[in-house]
């Protein structure tokens, strides 16, 4: 699936003059659409930009007559979540300490995953993979108290080992699709060669196919990275208070208020939680295209 | 090292089944182990901790009775349909407006695209504000001279799910566009000029022949968004928690409450297993038709 | 079964992660305690405690009420990595996790400081009891059946400040006219506390025991009940649209500040008034019991330990319970709390009008009710909150109707 994605050259309809009736049309279209995308970006910078007095006088919409960068810091540094005010920044390094280790880990699985999947396949190996990508869209929900019993057993409920484990699990069909994929679709005669050459399972991996997969290792990356970098729901049940992600960590300072809502704190942090992934997007481009049509199985 | 000696199966291409543990544990215990764990704990009157105390259906009586169910599986329907018609719909025009050789085509595209990389909560969050009474709509529309306004998109329970499509909507449209998009840089450009020379017009052309030609895309794209769809649960979270009163309730919401939150497992898991039953509803068919032939003539990857 | 083998993998578990060296510990205390003056209460407990010298209080504060709060703390506990000290509330949740065995008994340390002695009422402790043992302490006495009030607001709107709820409702349309709201209040909890508070007062506290205690159907669905549903309809009018999504602290903060008229909430609300210098008596007013009946429950906050394979853990847990039970820990920590103490022998000349309204009245054994938390389990609690939140959202479903689901749900509560 991934693999068709890569963007060829636009081919609907005829090619048209910059200026006709109906370019103009497509134009405007597009531009409405623009706006409607853009609004909330513009007002969540807007909000984090103004002070209390302005947001209480105003509207959602109307710019920052006086600019003012202290939400930001606010959020970052000592917006509340109960007795501790130390900002949002605690939910960003645990975001980190979780994102890491569950990226490389799920990966590294996968891609070895997908690889003897591709080249090495034994009996039985297509049925597993077909339960895999069948198994990807069970709703997380029917797996959820089985794996608190399970997490709670190996003792691992409520750690970072444990979010890492769920986040590997989760991310396991996807990203084995993907490098499935990817693999089949390289020339079967590299793998024979180095076959022929003696190499086996690991050397062949290590010493051909890694090289050539540098793209699919980025796509991979980016869709782990906002991926895990999003999730809520596992989170909140398998990391434990102290490791508590971004998301809900967001979500907590949002809903624990010291009598007045900071409405611009709280849309600081919420830009904050969003940058992450928002910059991944916006260096990564045709990557990431190919990341989330993906990782939409995912959902 | 796994070569062609074929009396000892189990230990031929030892390497590859070895990477392939962590897969097979996966299918083995999480999706299949877990799932039917679920499925055989809800007929049990498991309260804080599970016990296999069987009461038949009665943990799904009681659920299809309660209120707050009902609603949930009423807009999960509401959220369903709209979501699934308009995203696809807005999805595939933007796609067809984005392929028509237009200029500032990446602008565009990273502009419809930029809310996916966002979470639900995120996205609940901000349209949260910018649906509030007092700041919000509203107040935008009443500072414009409408003094009467009113827009309690999220104070009356009447109106809160549409909300919360209006907010799906806005992170997910840009995804079936960019699938959309790849599905038609797919077809091939004879078709077009084999269009034009019979002079159909090209509002025709895609209705009636680009269409039906990128069914599979249609599919794969309708099937992944209501997997998603099924599954949705921060986006409420974050936008309404459910309220008012319980107007915007969804059933994963429920599952999460019930077993989390109420100490009624039995509860939670007969409701994770209707969730269960919905997916397959949609997936068994799509599956038969999508994966079988494809199967059959040995071509497994998609 | 399943059980042993849970333990077992905790025994384990626990050892791991809470291996600590160095001989003072570092006890994390989980609980929800977040709103201004919640937060300032709990801030006089990890002072006091790190007073004591050695031990540190690692606050754990988990962010939105209890109903976020007690399946994270559930979980963790049942997960093997418990907290230090956590604030539970006493009742079934806390029951099943006693009886798994995961709380460090307290009874030796009871028996030694003689708790049995002076915690009042004795019922406090007995809900910490199982199976003749000890393992919680009560740290505070709330009750939810308040009214809090802001005169100026009524003063202002020309209307006669309403010392009962029934001149409350004779008075909203006033309130209304000058665009104050006349009754505050906030998202699903909080309405069906206001539920619960019409209940006890209003329908008086022999129709509360047989709801409560008995779980009669025959009272749910009595002519009295409808009265009582028929306040809660009024109550339904008198709130502001905004209510949606409002926390309990946003709400006392309307009327503290002339916003809104007043706001049905348990006497914690009290600590926002202090936190905001305000004054009982002038600034704002409180009405127990509605006014009508004076008679309040007697829920309240207490904490327990979970078991820990550490035994510097341990110890660090039974100093803070009996520093918990002190006199001096009682007097300032309900005073910053806005609740009352656990001993019948301190000094609370400090208490300001309203708490001396409520010893008065708990003073008398009559006006105690039984708390509502232990007499149904949380998933009951849960259904009846869902259909008052239903209800108090839609205003076309009649009361009729909601009585009619609400007899089913106490019919069911076993």
């Amino acid at each position: 699936m991934s693999s068709s994605l890569s963007s060829a050259e636009p081919r609907g309809g005829r090619p048209k003059r910059f200026l006709s009736p109906t370019s103009i049309m497509i134009y405007s279209a597009l531009l409405v659409a623009a706006i409607y995308y853009l609004i909330p970006l513009y007002v969540m910078v807007m909000t984090s930009l103004k002070g209390m007095p302005e947001i209480r006088l105003g509207n959602v919409f109307s710019p920052p007559v006086e600019v003012t960068f202290q939400p930001w810091a606010t959020a970052w540094n000592s917006a509340c979540t109960g007795l501790y005010c130390e900002g949002i920044k605690v939910g960003f390094f645990n975001s980190m300490k979780i994102l890491v280790p569950s990226v490389i880990f799920s990966i590294i699985i996968a891609s070895v995953n997908g690889y003897a999947l591709s080249n090495w396949r034994f009996k039985g190996s297509e049925l597993f993979f077909t339960a895999l990508i069948f198994g990807a869209f069970i709703p997380y929900q029917v797996m959820l108290y089985p794996l608190v019993i399970i997490t709670r057993q190996l003792g691992i409920f409520g750690t970072l080992t444990g979010v890492i484990v769920i986040h590997t699990i989760f991310g396991m069909p996807i990203l084995t699709l993907l490098f499935r994929n990817y693999f089949v679709s390289l020339p079967p005669e590299l793998f024979k060669a180095a076959r022929v050459d003696g190499a086996g399972f690991w050397r062949i991996f290590l010493q051909i196919m890694l090289p050539m997969s540098l793209p699919i290792f980025v796509v991979a990356v980016i869709l782990q990275v906002t991926g895990i970098w999003n999730d809520f729901l596992f989170g909140v049940i398998f990391a434990g208070t102290k490791n508590f992600p971004m998301t809900v960590q967001l979500n907590n300072i949002v809903n624990s208020t010291q009598g007045v809502k900071e409405y611009n704190v709280n849309m600081a942090a919420t830009i904050l939680t969003g940058a992450v992934p928002l910059l991944v997007y916006f260096f990564s481009g045709k990557y990431f295209v190919r990341g989330i049509a993906a990782g939409a199985v995912k959902g | 090292m796994a070569g062609s000696r074929r009396p000892f199966t189990p230990l031929r291409n030892l390497n590859a089944k070895i990477a392939a543990v962590p897969m097979i544990l996966t299918v083995l215990v999480v999706f299949i182990g877990c799932t039917l764990w679920t499925v055989v704990y809800s007929f049990t009157s498991s309260r804080s901790l599970p016990t296999l105390d069987f009461v038949g259906m009665d943990q799904y009586v009681r659920l299809f009775r309660t209120s707050r169910w009902t609603v949930s599986l009423k807009n999960l329907a509401i959220f369903g349909v709209l979501s699934l018609s308009f995203s696809l719909v807005l999805g595939f025009i933007l796609a067809a407006l984005m392929d028509q050789k237009i200029r500032f085509e990446n602008t565009f595209r990273t502009i419809f695209l930029y809310p996916h990389a966002l979470s639900f909560i995120v996205t609940g969050l901000v349209w949260q504000w910018i649906l509030t009474p007092a700041y919000g709509v509203q107040k935008v529309v009443r500072d414009l001279g409408f003094e009467t306004f009113n827009f309690p998109i999220l104070t009356d329970g009447r109106f809160t799910i549409y909300a919360i499509v209006i907010a799906g909507l806005w992170q997910g449209t840009g995804l079936v566009m960019a699938l959309m998009l790849a599905g038609l840089r797919n077809i091939d450009d004879e078709i077009w000029k084999a269009a034009r020379v019979d002079g159909i017009p090209a509002w025709k052309t895609y209705l009636f022949i680009i269409i039906p030609m990128m069914r599979p895309v249609f599919i794969t794209t309708l099937v992944i968004i209501s997997a998603t769809i099924v599954k949705v649960y921060d986006l409420v979270v974050a936008l309404t928690n459910g309220g008012p009163g319980i107007s915007s309730e969804v059933p994963a919401k429920y599952v999460y409450d019930l077993m989390f939150s109420r100490g009624n497992l039995g509860q939670g898991l007969a409701a994770s297993t209707i969730m269960l039953t919905t997916v397959l509803i949609i997936l068994v068919p799509w599956a038969l038709l999508e994966f079988r032939p494809r199967y059959r003539k040995g071509e497994a990857s998609k | 079964m399943r059980y042993r083998s849970v333990l077992a993998a905790l025994a384990t578990s626990t050892f791991l992660f809470a291996t600590n060296p160095a001989t003072a510990a570092d006890l994390e205390v989980t609980h929800w305690w977040t709103s201004g003056g919640e937060a300032a209460a709990a801030k006089v407990l990890a002072e006091s405690y790190d007073k004591l010298g050695g031990d540190k209080w690692v606050d754990g504060a988990i962010a939105g009420s209890g109903s976020t709060a007690r399946p994270i703390i559930v979980s963790r506990i049942l997960g093997g990595n418990p907290m230090g000290a956590t604030q539970l509330n006493t009742g079934r949740d806390a029951e099943d996790l006693v009886k798994a065995g995961l709380m460090t008994d307290l009874t030796e340390l009871a028996t030694k400081e003689g708790w049995a002695d002076f915690i009042r009422p004795s019922k406090l402790l007995d809900a910490c009891k199982y199976e003749g043992k000890i393992y919680c302490v009560p740290v505070n006495i709330h009750s939810l059946q308040w009214m809090w009030i802001n005169p100026n607001a009524f003063k202002d709107a020309g209307a006669a400040v309403p010392t009962n709820w029934n001149e409350f409702v004779a008075a909203a349309p006033k309130l209304k006219e000058k665009g104050v709201i006349p009754l505050a209040t906030g998202d699903a909890w909080q309405i069906d506390g206001v539920f619960r508070v019409l209940l006890a007062n209003l329908g008086g506290k022999e129709l509360y025991l047989k709801i409560v205690d008995e779980k009669s159907t025959e009272a749910a669905g009595s002519p009295e009940m409808k009265a009582v549903w028929q306040a809660f309809a009024n109550a339904r009018d008198l709130a502001d649209p905004g209510y949606v999504g409002r926390q309990w602290n946003e709400a006392t903060s309307l009327v503290l500040t002339g916003k809104a008229g007043g706001q049905i909430m348990g006497d914690w609300a009290q600590g926002e008034f202090g936190v905001a210098g305000k004054v009982a008596g002038t600034d704002y007013d409180c009405l127990p019991g509605l006014g009508v009946h004076p008679a309040l429950d007697t829920g309240g906050d207490a904490f327990y330990f979970p078991k820990n394979q550490n035994p510097e853990i341990t110890k660090a847990q039974l100093k803070l319970a009996s520093m918990l039970v002190s006199k001096e820990t009682q007097v300032a920590f309900n005073l910053a709390k806005g609740s009352l103490p656990i001993r019948g022998d301190v000094d609370m000349q400090a208490a300001n009008a309203c708490m001396q309204k409520g010893i008065k009245i708990l003073a008398d054994s009559n006006n105690v009710l039984p708390s509502y938390e232990q007499a149904f389990s949380s998933d009951t609690q849960g259904q009846i909150e869902d259909l008052m939140t239903e209800f108090f959202a839609d205003k076309s479903m009649t009361v009729e109707d909601a009585q009619a689901r609400y007899v089913e749900i106490i019919g069911e509560a076993k």
